[in-house]
């Protein structure tokens, strides 16, 4: 190995895939058999973080930085005056495996630029995984790109050996991709997407019926979207979300805050801020929708199509539907608990369980670790009641974000101050 | 009758067993304390107790039959902590859970159950991070080896991950600060206690003992850490809350030298 030229390379090729916010590394069922390396059955690790806070799970790279296509938002379009580098197929398979064996990684994310055709592109990546898998008896994560275009035979071929594949949509409406991509169709992104899907069900049908039925993309696929781009209003954003979800039975879909790049007159100029507190707001919402039960329509609608900044979107659904509370958290079944501001899906476990044993209180409820500030406004218990219910709700956000305290008071106190 | 110290020999056998002992002697206990941590209680004899097998697994076994699976592993993470006084919450959440017919393990509206919850909770977070942010270094007699020095006894529990993780390769992993490792030598894992030239490091790659490749691999992973930063995302509050300063040096990724 000449080490000098592999930094190299794995400089830029790092570097141009950091955008590809997906590091999960969970949700995989490989086991490690016949004493082979590696094991991707238990959940995700990060084995560090980035000074951005990101995990680092995979090592995020691509084959190759050289494209064909000419996307405005990204780095590697083609004309971007960049280095450009290629890794050798064995070269990523030796880094994998030597960074997995001294335990800095959870396995591999394997992306590309698109050189020459979309399936030559997508053999390329398959290749690497085989010889991953087959040469190395290797049974960490593996994450691939699906290309967009690539054939179906393909990616029937990539699930074999991914853990999870993934295509980032990255505009969420048609109208922003045919403006900043307009080399590429939005149906180029759906073929693999449906295939993989289409696969996926069919594994789980056939491995019910045949236990020895090889793997298909145990971790299933997720996509990616960036935010504040181009136009699109929140709902926008999480409405396509949902389809994703539903339509293609995503494990995940991300939000990237759009990190400036180039001085395209489409897109926010080089030096304007990354929208993090508008990206932190639509993962909140991304988890009210597919784990505390909320319908994406009452959370966003024609009425309230952009969330709000200063308050998280449960309180400020909550703010907005005060007529269904107060609720009895010695009473309420769990769907209504899930939905009290303040309390997240621990607490509503731990209040579930306990409560079989006496009636709570607001001390029980203190140490048991719900958010008492916001929660108060929203719940009755065995205690005397603590607050006032007829305050409007507009004065009832001022106190409540008067009593606490935001992480991001630094991003809003511009904001706020217009009304201090 | 007067109250009573038992003194155990520190490991979770020993405490079952001085469990064991005072319910069948009745005893009030004051305090269950493991040696070398004397404890001066006016008004109260203190108690050797030799830790004896087949009466803590007795103990284990009652234990089991009242709680959930989850309840018991807090138990034993909790015990792992090595949190002064552990042992006498340990000791009331288990008293409050014999004393009920049906499993109460889940009652967190008791005191001690939510305490040992809660520090269950640090220790499984701990086991997290050493699963996380062990550096194998490869030795020249071609073993993996890492240094840790974790804030809770987690190398029991974390041993289960990196042997069926790591089956095809031998590797060690040692805890500095409780002076014992496990050792993986392709067949078997079992605890070790070695003596440590000082000049091994806790990471770099001294050629007298590792692998000639082997500063170059750490080399590389620095490298690609700092290339999958994004600097206009700089957020070092969050980084820090996740990668905690004391664990640095052990991080080749966070140390000055690669």
């Amino acid at each position: 190995m000449n080490f000098d030229r592999i930094k190299e390379k794995l400089s830029i090729l790092a570097d141009a895939a950091k955008y590809d916010v997906s590091c999960s590394s969970s949700g995989s069922k490989r086991k490690n058999t016949g004493k082979g390396l590696g094991d991707s059955s238990g959940m995700g690790i990060c084995h560090s973080y980035t000074q951005d806070g990101r995990c680092v799970s995979l090592l995020k790279i691509l084959l190759t930085n050289h494209c064909i296509f000419d996307c405005a938002y990204c780095v590697t379009r083609k004309s971007n005056d960049i280095k450009r580098a290629a890794f050798k197929v064995q070269e990523v398979v030796d880094l994998t495996i030597s960074f997995y064996r001294r335990n800095y990684i959870e396995g591999l994310f394997l992306s590309s630029g698109i050189f020459k055709s979309p399936d030559h592109t997508m053999e390329r990546l398959i290749r690497v995984a085989k010889k991953l898998r087959e040469e190395e008896n290797f049974n960490g994560y593996i994450h691939l790109k699906s290309i967009p275009g690539a054939s179906d035979e393909l990616m029937r071929e990539a699930g074999l050996y991914a853990d999870r594949l993934s295509v980032n949509i990255e505009i969420p409406t048609k109208s922003g991709l045919k403006l900043l991509a307009p080399d590429k169709k939005h149906e180029d992104f759906m073929k693999p997407m449906e295939k993989v899907k289409n696969e996926i069900i069919q594994y789980k049908q056939e491995s019910k019926l045949i236990k020895s039925t090889p793997k298909y993309a145990p971790a299933g696929q997720s996509t990616q979207m960036i935010v504040g781009a181009t136009g699109e209003t929140d709902r926008d954003i999480m409405y396509s979300s949902a389809f994703f979800y539903k339509a293609y039975n995503m494990k995940r879909v991300y939000y990237s805050g759009y990190v400036p790049i180039s001085t395209d007159p489409r897109l926010p100029a080089l030096g304007s801020g990354v929208p993090m507190l508008r990206e932190n707001r639509l993962y909140q919402t991304d988890w009210l929708m597919r784990f505390y039960g909320f319908d994406i329509r009452e959370l966003l609608n024609n009425d309230f199509p952009s969330l709000d900044m200063d308050i998280d979107p449960k309180l400020s659904w909550a703010l907005r539907n005060r007529h269904l509370f107060p609720v009895d958290i010695n009473r309420a079944e769990k769907q209504l608990i899930l939905r009290v501001p303040g309390i997240g899906l621990k607490s509503t476990h731990k209040i579930l369980q306990a409560r079989k044993f006496r009636k709570l209180n607001w001390d029980h409820l203190k140490k048991i670790g719900i958010a008492i500030n916001r929660a108060k406004y929203f719940l009755t218990c065995d205690s005397r009641e603590k607050e006032l219910k007829d305050i409007s709700s507009a004065s009832l956000k001022q106190i409540i974000l008067k009593n606490s305290q935001s992480k991001f008071r630094n991003d809003l106190s511009p904001q706020l101050s217009l009304f201090t | 009758m007067s109250e009573v110290v038992l003194k155990y020999d520190g490991s979770f056998e020993g405490f079952l067993t001085c469990i064991f002992i005072s319910y069948e002697e009745k005893l009030k206990v004051a305090e269950i304390v493991p040696a070398g941590l004397d404890q001066k209680q006016l008004f109260s004899e203190t108690r050797e107790v030799n830790t004896d097998v087949l009466k803590a697994s007795r103990v284990l076994k009652g234990i089991q039959k009242k709680v959930s699976r989850n309840g018991f592993i807090r138990i034993k993470w909790a015990f792992l902590s090595e949190a002064p006084g552990i042992e006498m919450k340990l000791y009331d959440m288990l008293q409050y859970i014999f004393s009920k017919k049906e499993k109460v393990d889940k009652d967190y509206t008791h005191p001690s159950i939510l305490y040992i919850t809660n520090v269950a909770k640090q220790v499984g977070r701990e086991k997290h991070r050493m699963e996380a942010f062990v550096r194998f270094r490869l030795t020249k007699d071609d073993i993996y080896f890492a240094v840790i020095e974790p804030d809770f006894n987690v190398l029991p529990i974390i041993t289960k991950h990196f042997r069926s993780r790591y089956a095809d390769q031998k590797w060690l992993i040692y805890d500095l600060r409780r002076k014992f490792g496990v050792h993986y030598d392709l067949q078997k894992t079992e605890y070790v206690s070695i003596e440590l030239p000082e000049d091994i490091g806790i990471s770099g790659a001294n050629s007298e003992y590792f692998e000639q490749g082997e500063i170059y691999f750490q080399k590389l992973w620095k490298e690609y850490f700092d290339s999958t930063n994004i600097k206009s995302r700089v957020n070092m509050r969050l980084h820090v809350k996740h990668v905690p300063k004391r664990y640095w040096k052990y991080l080749s990724e966070k140390s000055p030298f690669a």
